[in-house]
């Protein structure tokens, strides 16, 4: 932070950077070849966006122009912050990069075209070339891909250089359009409750995807509400923040009942399939919020976590289902819960304890180790005397709560069920992030040495964190039991460990909502491990686009979607410094004396 | 209270430390200088239970420190500064303070879900205290910084909040690693004034490690200089001042640094 002078320089917006130039429109025409072979076009073709103009296949070749483009104009970095120079320029920039990604498809169907490499490629079909000539002759298709490529790609110059408060208002509207359109099965279940299918049936297509009249009204929508509302959210929120420290306390209270009482009738309203994909996704926040205390918190990287929900949905089993081939009391799912909790703790303190002597990578590597050997104790047939091994155990009963049974068969009472205990689970976060437990959790996770030298006693604070963690997580594994009824070795597979963890960072370590919103995303759009989500027919490319939106995130966002204050600092230290600088906040001098 | 009896360390064939000999009695400032490299810190890291000794013993108001871990010899109430200021510095001011309680607290998960009364009472317990030892730096880490990270800081007051942090420990020894470097001498006087008034208001006993040799002359009992980890000479700032060994080891080494250059240049 050696600024020189607080003014705004003025910018000389620079001649076209060929190198940069270049670079885009490779990168353009490279992802766009590889997302065609990938298969998703003609995977993803069947799931309309704006019927009959865009399905989401074509959408997933034409963002990469557009999206290329915007990022292509030219940036400075100027003390620390990148700032956009907008010129004229750009437009042209973008038309070339849109022509690049276009091109890289060209040359795609002209090789498609005359050579055949399908064994190895099982996506280098003569349906990828009818898609990509739109089902017209492949010269006519290559000319029309050149024309949309550049306009697209004119379109995302434009994005970059037109006024920001133009560029967000576009980029609302396409991104309500684009959302309206994901949650359709969401919102046209939910509005069926209120009895309001009149307004889904308007906007929706019979067979999925907006009409062309409702994506009209969409992106009308968009523009208008925020003008209506817009201020007004402003200025509420200022007037509760300067109301005095009571009452807003009150008002946050009322918010919060108001909140959960909605949340609490949602279910009912909800048709089957919605809440069955909400109770899933209630699941991984449960887990998400585990494992944000030991990894978030505490930034221990525990690679296994599984192994947690694994024996809290076991314990459930083996204690309530009449099939369990050891022992089997067959508790009722609350009792079974309490020694579940107790037993979990305890197998957490078990891994823990040789675990956290160890750092780093190498504690990555250990944990993942635990997780995959409770999984294989599980399915071996040393232990099938107690856990049934391949064959799992079946028949698990289910909570009976008196007038009714929560089971995977009514989701809806399992939603609720999630419901519960994720509060449970967010007010248990919350307690003790405030506390002096989650103060050295944090101070660990900035310096361990230091924490140490400061008196924290380092091990048992670890461990604390691996318990915390895994009584979460037996909190899941024993509403899952519930739910599917049965469980199998391969229900607790590493693969969960690793989506857990991406939640956790895509939402934001260390960071509740940002949790609850990394699981809401991941597991309710694109689907867990082995539940669909909204967009079902992602299924196969699912892995593919976490793993990518993992990388994207790293790059770009590193402090997650909803970012922790803290983590943000830590990662953009130094245009934060800069922020503060500008702002005043931060000290350069001492001139100020002791009072 | 703090007596320190044929203390060695060795890192691979590096003697850090050999034969060290050193005691503080309750209440004295005592500064321990000596070159770059003379093995300074790593006696602070010794007495704090970072490094652990290859022989000697550390006895600390009369009981061994020797095979504690660094938290339990801070309970037992030394704490440390870190020459190259480490601060939690994605936590609030306020809670680098709070978190450096935490041997001097007990509530535990128990009490911060079910926000019992001994719970909160505690809880603003700590927060007081951690309010109090900001304040004795005056205004600069109090008010609205409060809630500020430690990373907006300026260096100086880095080093004044390690400082803090080390307080809030409650210790009765107080270790401090280069309190003052990289501050001008204006800030550097205020902070010497400070230090004694850490003897005469908080009661610590401190050693400190200088190389400012007005801060040593103005704040110390008695001086300790270490060159390749042997204690060269002890007594008061003027004593140590005119020292032969002293001088030779500081200025001497210089000399024959110098002519070794010339050899070495053409
Ligand atoms: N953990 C370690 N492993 C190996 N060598 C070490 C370690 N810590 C310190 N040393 C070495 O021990 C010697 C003494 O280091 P120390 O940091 O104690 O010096 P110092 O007197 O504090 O110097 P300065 O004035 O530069 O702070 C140095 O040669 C250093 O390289
Ligand atoms: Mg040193």
């Amino acid at each position: 932070m050696t600024a020189t002078s607080n003014g705004t320089p003025t910018l000389e917006a620079p001649g076209l950077d060929w190198r940069r130039q270049i670079r885009f429109s490779l990168i353009g025409a490279l992802s766009s070849a590889f997302i065609a072979l990938a298969g998703m076009p003609v995977g993803l073709d069947r799931r309309n966006i704006i019927q009959p103009l865009l399905s989401m296949g074509y959408l997933s070749l034409l963002w990469v122009p557009f999206v290329l483009a915007s990022l292509a104009g030219s940036q400075v970095v100027l003390e620390g912050m990148t700032e956009r120079v907008r010129s004229s320029k750009d437009l042209v920039a973008g038309a070339l990069v849109g022509l690049g990604s276009a091109l890289g498809l060209v040359a795609l169907m002209i090789l498609v075209k005359n050579f055949n490499i399908r064994d190895p490629l099982v996506n280098w079909s003569p349906q990828l070339l009818d898609l990509l000539s739109f089902n017209r002759s492949a010269g006519l298709g290559m000319v029309f891909w050149i024309v949309l490529g550049t306009t697209l790609g004119l379109m995302g110059g434009a994005m970059h250089v037109v006024p920001t408060a133009v560029r967000s208002k576009t980029l609302t509207v396409l991104l309500s359009v684009l959302a309206v359109s994901v949650l359709e099965t969401f919102i046209t279940d939910l509005l069926k409750g209120f009895q309001l299918e009149i307004f889904t049936d308007f906007i929706y297509y019979k067979r999925g995807g907006l009409e062309i009249v409702g994506a009209l009204l969409v992106a009308a929508l968009a523009i208008v509400i925020p003008l209506l509302v817009g201020d007004r959210i402003t200025v509420v929120r200022t007037r509760v923040r300067e109301m005095p420290a009571d009452e807003r306390s009150r008002v946050n209270l009322i918010l919060l009942l108001v909140g959960s009482a909605l949340l609490l009738v949602l279910p009912f309203f909800l048709g089957k399939i919605t809440n069955e994909l909400l109770a899933n996704v209630g699941l991984f926040v449960l887990l998400a919020l585990g494992l944000n205390i030991v990894v978030g918190l505490a930034g221990i990287l525990d690679l296994g976590y599984v192994a947690f929900f694994a024996v809290g949905g076991y314990t459930t089993a083996v204690l309530t289902s009449p099939n369990s081939p050891g022992f089997s009391p067959q508790l009722p799912w609350p009792v079974a819960l309490i020694v579940v909790v107790v037993l979990t703790g305890l197998v957490g303190l078990f891994i823990g304890a040789p675990v956290i002597r160890m750092r780093g990578d190498y504690l990555a590597i250990v944990t993942l180790g635990f997780g995959e050997i409770i999984r294989l104790l599980f399915l071996s047939d040393w232990l099938s005397g107690w856990f049934g091994g391949a064959q799992g155990i079946t028949n698990i009963p289910g909570v009976d709560v008196g007038f009714a049974t929560v089971n995977g068969i009514d989701p809806r009472s399992i939603f609720l069920l999630v419901l519960v205990f994720s509060a449970i689970a967010i007010y248990i976060s919350w307690r003790l992030e405030h506390s002096r437990i989650g103060r050295a959790w944090m101070a660990i996770r900035e310096d361990e040495d230091v924490a140490e030298a400061m008196g924290v006693n380092t091990t048992n604070t670890k461990l604390m964190a691996f318990v915390v963690g895994a009584v979460l997580a037996s909190f899941s594994g024993a509403i899952f039991s519930a739910k599917v009824g049965s469980i199998f070795p391969t229900s607790f597979l590493m693969l969960i460990s690793i989506i857990i963890l991406v939640v956790v960072i895509v939402g934001g370590m260390g960071n509740i909502v940002g949790v609850i919103v990394g699981a809401l995303v991941l597991i309710g759009i694109l689907g867990g491990p082995k539940q669909p989500g909204l967009l079902q027919e992602f299924s196969e490319f699912k892995l593919l686009i976490y793993g990518a939106l993992l990388v994207w995130m790293m790059l770009k966002r590193p402090e997650g979607l909803v970012p922790n204050v803290r983590r943000s600092r830590e990662l953009h230290q130094e245009e934060f410094l800069q922020d503060a600088w500008l702002k005043g906040e931060i000290d350069t001098d001492d001139e100020e004396n002791p009072s | 209270m703090l007596q320190i009896s044929d203390l060695s360390v060795t890192f691979g064939g590096l003697h850090a430390l050999r034969n060290l000999d050193f005691q503080v009695t309750e209440g004295e400032i005592v500064s321990v200088i000596g070159p770059n490299g003379a093995g300074k810190t790593t006696f602070f890291n010794m007495i704090s239970g970072m490094v652990t000794p290859t022989s000697g013993d550390i006895v600390f108001e009369g009981e061994s420190l020797l095979g504690l871990d660094p938290s339990q010899v801070t309970e037992r109430g030394i704490a440390r500064t870190f020459q190259n200021v480490r601060l939690f510095a994605n936590m609030t001011i306020l809670e680098n303070v709070m978190v450096a309680q935490h041997c001097r607290t007990d509530q535990k998960v128990f009490g911060a879900l079910f926000q019992t009364n001994a719970f909160k009472s505690e809880e603003n317990a700590i927060r007081e205290y951690g309010e109090e030892v900001l304040s004795f730096f005056g205004t600069r880490l109090t008010g609205y910084r409060l809630e500020q990270p430690a990373s907006v800081l300026s260096y100086a007051n880095r080093r004044r909040l390690e400082i803090a942090r080390a307080m809030a420990t409650r210790p009765r020894l107080l270790l401090l690693d280069e309190p003052v470097a990289g501050m001008n001498p204006r800030e550097s006087a205020e902070l010497t004034a400070l230090i004694g008034r850490l003897r005469s208001e908080w009661g610590f006993t401190i050693v400190i490690i200088e190389h400012d040799m007005s801060v040593v002359r103005d704040v110390s009992d008695r001086v300790v200089v270490l060159d390749h980890g042997e204690s060269i000479a002890h007594g008061s700032y003027e004593q140590v001042a005119n020292d032969p060994n002293v001088i030779e080891a500081y200025l001497g080494r210089q000399v024959q640094d110098e002519q070794a250059e010339e050899e070495t240049s053409p």
